[in-house]
């Protein structure tokens, strides 16, 4: 089983993590395979946001290594293989002046290069990412103007647009509606599957995450689980309580029996 | 005097022909930079740096070189002091803002008084557009150049930066750098509106022309467009006020493109306050109606 660095798309080394004096994250190691999708959840405040800014580049730990397809993260340079959905995503600035079209055309400009305009092949693709999210209707209203869970929605096609290997998620569902949820969930298991996308999700439904992700994740300042979702569900009921400090009921949904 | 007699003059003398083109120059460069000040929240910053190239002009006249390399040194060095300020303590950006371009300012001015005439100060504070030089006009010129070339290589990444910069981070896009080039750009402008507008002034033509436009449009690309015709129109006719009444001519051209503001303001069809008010009690006429 040597050298098989070519099937891990995240590896996290022994990465810790502090804000001034508060520790955030403790001796971090997993893998991400190529092809997985991990759910990945903790309580408020377990660090969920500031592994996945690491593994980003977006911070750096005081001590560990990140490596994203085998590189290190300060050495990565193909960024437009990776998708991110940042969780405050509508931090963006509100007032300006771009329609829900342009904004998902900006996933593009990596790979756009330096030349401004947009291929007709790349206009296709802006349309069927907000088709995946089902927002095409709204593609040429002022991006200030859209609701919190449509913003949202454009910002989830902004990172699909460029097709990315690998798709990190920081709860892009909050405010966003049950059924889209869900859809949404359908959706990225498509992803997952037609094109082997390697995910990663951050949320809080523990329940309904488990039927559609391979992996889940438990992190609380360390990693306290991590495995199959067949695993997570054996252990999950005394574990996940501990880990919460209240009960957790992980519900069977049937989603896909239709 | 008509506009008509303006255009003949205009013929006829050829230090207005060399103030008319610096100021549509002006306006076109002030205009396009000028949407990413505002878009990025930092209308404050940019009247901060063009406050700042005081003391470079002033120690530039003193050497006797071209005030661009002062102005330019000057103008960077005060951003970068006023992010290493904020980022090393608990001064606010605003805070250091205010306190690093009143010292530079503070600076310059003593500068100036101490080595010449207070009449060289106060064309630099104010403008003089119709004692544009030969050299001057080329400086502008090559500013304006390199300004509009910088946009156009660079959109993508300006537009993301300004939109989103967390996203652009996670792109790999250097934000500091692009921050702070936005800056040198800002005091580039600033030493090439020197003589139209002058330094007190400069800031209104960098925000003015660029609100009246954002109030105009809904996309970037049309704001940028709109900014320039509206930062030329700015100059050219306040030139013919500052020409025909021999009024300071940063005055007149921020007079004008503030008129301009005030009737987007007012008139602007998707967000002038006269349509909305009619909008909204004709949407109360119908429903009394029914
Ligand atoms: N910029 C910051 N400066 C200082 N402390 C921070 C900062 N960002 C986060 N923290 C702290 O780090 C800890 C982990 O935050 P993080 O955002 O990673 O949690 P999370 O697991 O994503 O939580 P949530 O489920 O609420 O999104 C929290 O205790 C938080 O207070
Ligand atoms: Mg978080």
């Amino acid at each position: 089983m040597e050298n098989n660095g070519n099937s891990i798309a995240i590896r996290v080394d022994d990465l810790s993590f502090h804000y001034g004096d508060k520790n955030v994250l403790q001796h971090v190691t997993m893998e991400i395979k190529k092809g997985s999708f991990l759910g990945l959840v903790g309580p408020n405040g377990s660090g969920k946001s500031t592994l996945i800014k690491c593994i980003l580049g977006l911070q750096k730990p005081q001590q560990g290594q990140v490596y994203l397809f085998g590189e290190k993260v300060n050495k990565f340079n193909d960024w437009d293989k990776i998708g991110y959905v940042s969780q405050k995503a509508n931090s963006f600035n509100t007032a300006f002046p771009a329609t829900a079209f342009e904004v998902v055309s900006m996933g593009l400009f990596g790979k756009v290069g330096l030349f401004r305009f947009l291929k007709p092949s790349d206009k296709k693709k802006v349309w069927d990412a907000l088709k995946s999210v089902n927002m095409d209707k709204s593609a040429h209203q002022n991006i200030g103007e859209l609701s919190g869970g449509q913003q949202q929605r454009i910002f989830i096609a902004r990172a699909l647009v460029s097709d990315p290997e690998l798709l990190i998620l920081d709860e892009p569902t909050v405010g966003v509606d049950t059924e889209s949820t869900e859809s949404f969930y359908k959706m990225l298991k498509d992803l997952h599957h037609d094109n082997n996308m390697t995910l990663v999700l951050v949320t809080h439904d523990v329940g309904v995450m488990t039927s559609y992700v391979t992996d889940v994740a438990c992190l609380n300042k360390q990693v306290h689980f991590h495995g199959n979702t067949k695993e997570f569900e054996e252990s999950s009921s005394d574990k996940m309580s501990a880990f919460y400090g209240h009960h957790v009921h992980v519900l069977h949904h049937d989603h896909e029996q239709k | 005097m008509s506009i008509f007699e303006f255009f003949q003059a205009l013929l006829q003398y050829e230090f207005l022909q060399k103030a008319l083109f610096t100021s549509v120059v002006v306006g076109i460069i002030c205009g396009i930079v000028g949407c990413f000040i505002i878009l990025r929240g930092m209308a404050l910053m940019g009247d901060a740096i063009s406050h700042a190239v005081l003391p470079g002009v002033a120690i530039s006249y003193m050497l006797g070189i071209n005030f661009f390399f002062g102005a330019v040194l000057t103008g960077v060095l005060t951003a970068i002091g006023i992010g290493y300020v904020s980022q090393n303590s608990r001064i606010k950006h605003d805070m250091a803002i205010g306190i690093m371009f009143t010292s530079m300012f503070a600076v310059g001015i003593v500068i100036i008084t101490m080595m010449k005439s207070s009449a060289d100060l106060y064309h630099i504070l104010f403008g003089n557009v119709l004692a544009v030089r030969m050299s001057d006009m080329w400086i502008t010129l090559g500013i304006g150049l390199l300004v509009i070339g910088l946009v156009v290589l660079f959109y993508k990444e300006l537009l993301v930066s300004t939109f989103d910069p967390t996203m652009a981070q996670s792109y790999g896009l250097p934000n500091k750098w692009i921050h702070y080039a936005l800056m040198a750009v800002l005091t580039m402008v600033t030493v090439a509106s020197l003589q139209t507008v002058g330094i007190v002034l400069v800031v209104a033509m960098l925000i003015t022309p660029a609100a009246t436009a954002y109030l105009l449009t809904n996309r970037l690309s049309v704001m940028i467009y709109l900014s320039a015709i509206i930062g030329v129109i700015s100059s050219v006719f306040g030139l013919y006020f500052s020409f025909t009444y021999n009024l300071a001519s940063g005055a007149t051209i921020v007079l004008v493109s503030a008129f301009l503001f005030a009737l987007a303001f007012f008139f602007s069809p998707s967000q002038g306050l006269v349509w909305k008010a009619h909008k909204s009690r004709k949407n109360r006429l119908e429903l009394m109606e029914k």
